[in-house]
């Protein structure tokens, strides 16, 4: 119960986070962090309790984004309505691929190579059919107000990121705490091990997956409703894929603050190179392939395995307590 | 439906592309059979070469021909020095690790090639750029027949190192047996970096053989490492020769799928083929084990 208030805690601090900032800029920071967090924690779903190391959440992401987008321009479609049908579909392609690899077994390296390749797929598709406004892209028109999701002021936009953002964590959570979290995590440590015991793998596997999904496919939405523009290698491109691993990898795999840390050091990192460098082209994204290598190499627990080790010793005694009162 | 005299030189065409594919998936084939790693900095290391290849024509105006005698021996020291200096340092013993530590290299590779280089495509001019060949009633490029030809000597020389060396010998030893091989005396660690060294060292001769027919820019290698990873998969990880094939095959199908669906929608073939086969036979085509 402790972590869940404390995560609860978290979410109040940061959204004292309006009130404190007046720029825009920063403010601007603050929503793009907690959109990062967000993709990172719906990959940690997956790849981090499940241990499923996805290289194409793009197709998630991107298929949420253009669901909103394209039912709100082609077919006049509320986005609120959308932003529920994005969750939706981005959970369906979710459990079409979850269904079409761990049907046959895939783990590992051929898993990662097997979403990456559906990703792609999903970017070319997109590429090439009308309705997504193919290589063009889609423009959402510019009407604010809150029956269309889109906000002339940053702060409801905080709000709604914000929103979207606990309700990942809490479900993460959950997972953390529930035998749903368990049996994942068995599937996980060692999936032999963990059907010899009666897990189910598969359905543990499609359970985390479509919940990943979900999550990137929100995350998603809320990139078409704050930015109004999507192209297909936005919404399908690497780079997405490559932000969804990077954030939990570097604050923690299967930790449930990982994600946040990982996001906000990722932002704290990229502001501070864009200070130095003034924005010179590739410098950003070549410092997030360094930091991948060098959180693989030396810290492969991240900074959640960081913090947690140096407060080990308080840890565990907390831990003991929580236990007894279990 | 077109006729025999515009699918025939449109096959021959991927038959050529198709060696030069295969040559990237030798290296990557090689990789993944000695080291059991997908090596995702592959296209990003294949761009580095077609970069090396393209200043030495554009500042020291060498040939992209005899570029060959250059380039190769520099991936392959470049490889070498990756494997041993970070990828090799960073696996803790865990397959996803390596994955993403190369999945890290090729991001820092890919963007600081874009600092540095600027994201301009460019091409080299030689002499023979536009020369083209009759075969069969095709007009094939120049450039395009010398690299199939390339590929396939790198190919048959790569067999022969492998087949009668004594690297080869300990390259298959380690594939086969890491601690047996350790145990009567191989360096593992050596030949590790060997077999990524010859990998990347197959890189640079694609890149040589690829310049003088097509162009480079920093994102020049997505095209390739996706493709590479299909004919891997579709030849067996670790196969020689169904690398070999399977480069003919996708080179074959990425031809007929742009004459009949057109350059973007053509490529969902490969990407096809490439899901169906790593769902229902991710051993390959040729492959008997995981």
């Amino acid at each position: 119960m402790r972590s869940l208030l404390f995560l609860f805690a978290v979410f109040v601090a940061i959204g004292a986070a309006p009130v404190l900032i007046a720029s825009e800029f920063w403010l601007d920071v603050v929503i793009m962090t907690l959109y990062a967090a967000l993709l990172g924690q719906a990959w940690n779903i997956l790849g981090g309790y499940g241990g499923q190391f996805s290289f194409g959440h793009a197709a998630y992401f991107g298929t949420g984004a253009y669901t909103v987008a394209v039912l709100q321009v082609q077919f006049g479609v509320n986005p609120w309505i959308g932003l529920v049908a994005g969750g939706l579909t981005a959970g369906a392609v979710a459990a079409f691929i979850g269904f079409s690899t761990f049907r046959y077994g895939l783990r590992g390296s051929y898993f990662a190579l097997v979403t990456l390749a559906f990703a792609e797929v999903l970017r070319i598709l997109s590429n090439s059919v009308d309705f997504t406004g193919a290589g063009v892209g889609i423009l959402i028109p510019l009407e604010r107000s809150l029956a269309n999701l889109q906000f002339a002021s940053k702060i409801s936009y905080f709000w709604l990121i914000w929103t979207m953002t606990l309700a990942a964590f809490l479900v993460v959570w959950w997972i953390g705490n529930s035998r749903f979290g368990a049996r994942l995590m068995a599937v996980r440590d060692n999936e032999e091990a963990a059907r010899a015991l009666g897990v189910d793998a598969f359905r543990v596997k499609m359970g985390a997956i479509v919940l990943s999904g979900v999550f990137s496919g929100l995350a998603g939405v809320f990139y078409a409703q704050y930015l109004l523009y999507l192209d297909p290698s936005i919404a399908y491109g690497p780079a997405v894929s490559i932000e969804s691993l990077l954030v939990p990898i570097i604050g923690g795999m299967g930790t449930l603050f990982g994600p946040l840390l990982g996001a906000a050091a990722i932002h704290a990192v990229s502001e501070f190179t864009s200070e130095v460098t003034g924005d010179a082209p590739g410098i950003s994204l070549a410092v997030y392939g360094a930091l991948l290598v060098v959180m693989v190499t030396f810290m492969p627990r991240g900074l959640a395995g960081l913090v947690s080790r140096l407060g080990a010793r308080r840890g565990a005694r907390a831990l003991a307590v929580e236990r007894r009162h279990a | 439906m077109p006729d025999l005299a515009i699918i025939i030189p449109s096959v021959l065409n991927g038959i050529t592309t198709g060696a030069l594919y295969a040559l990237v998936a030798l290296g990557l084939t090689l990789i993944y059979g000695v080291l059991h790693i997908i090596n995702f900095a592959h296209g990003a290391l294949l761009m580095l070469g077609l970069y090396a290849v393209y200043y030495l024509k554009a500042r020291f105006g060498i040939d992209p021909y005899v570029a060959l005698l250059i380039v190769p021996p520099a991936m392959f020291a470049l490889g070498y020095a990756l494997q041993r200096g970070i990828i090799g340092r960073a696996s803790h013993g865990r397959d996803e690790n390596i994955l993403l530590v190369t999945l890290g290299l090729a991001i820092v590779i890919e963007n600081l090639s874009l600092f540095f280089f600027r994201s301009d495509t460019r091409i080299i001019d030689t002499p023979y750029s536009f020369e083209t060949v009759d075969i069969l009633g095709a007009f094939l490029p120049l450039p395009k027949v010398v690299a199939f030809a390339g590929a396939i000597v790198t190919a048959a020389l790569l067999w022969l190192v492998m087949a009668r060396t004594d690297l080869g010998r300990a390259i298959r030893a380690v594939a086969k047996e890491k601690k047996g091989a350790a145990l009567v005396g191989i360096d593992t660690d050596h030949v590790y970096a060997m077999s990524y060294g010859l990998g990347i060292a197959c890189l640079g001769v694609a890149a040589c053989l690829l310049l003088p027919s097509y162009y480079v820019n920093p994102q020049v290698g997505h095209g390739f490492v996706l493709i590479a990873f299909t004919i891997v998969v579709l030849g067996g990880m670790g196969s020689f020769v169904g690398a070999l094939i399977g480069g003919f095959v996708i080179g074959v199908i990425e031809a007929m799928g742009g004459l009949f669906l057109g350059e973007s929608l053509g490529q969902i073939g490969i990407f096809a083929i490439f899901i169906l086969v790593l769902i229902f036979r991710p051993t390959g085509l040729l492959g008997h084990r995981v």
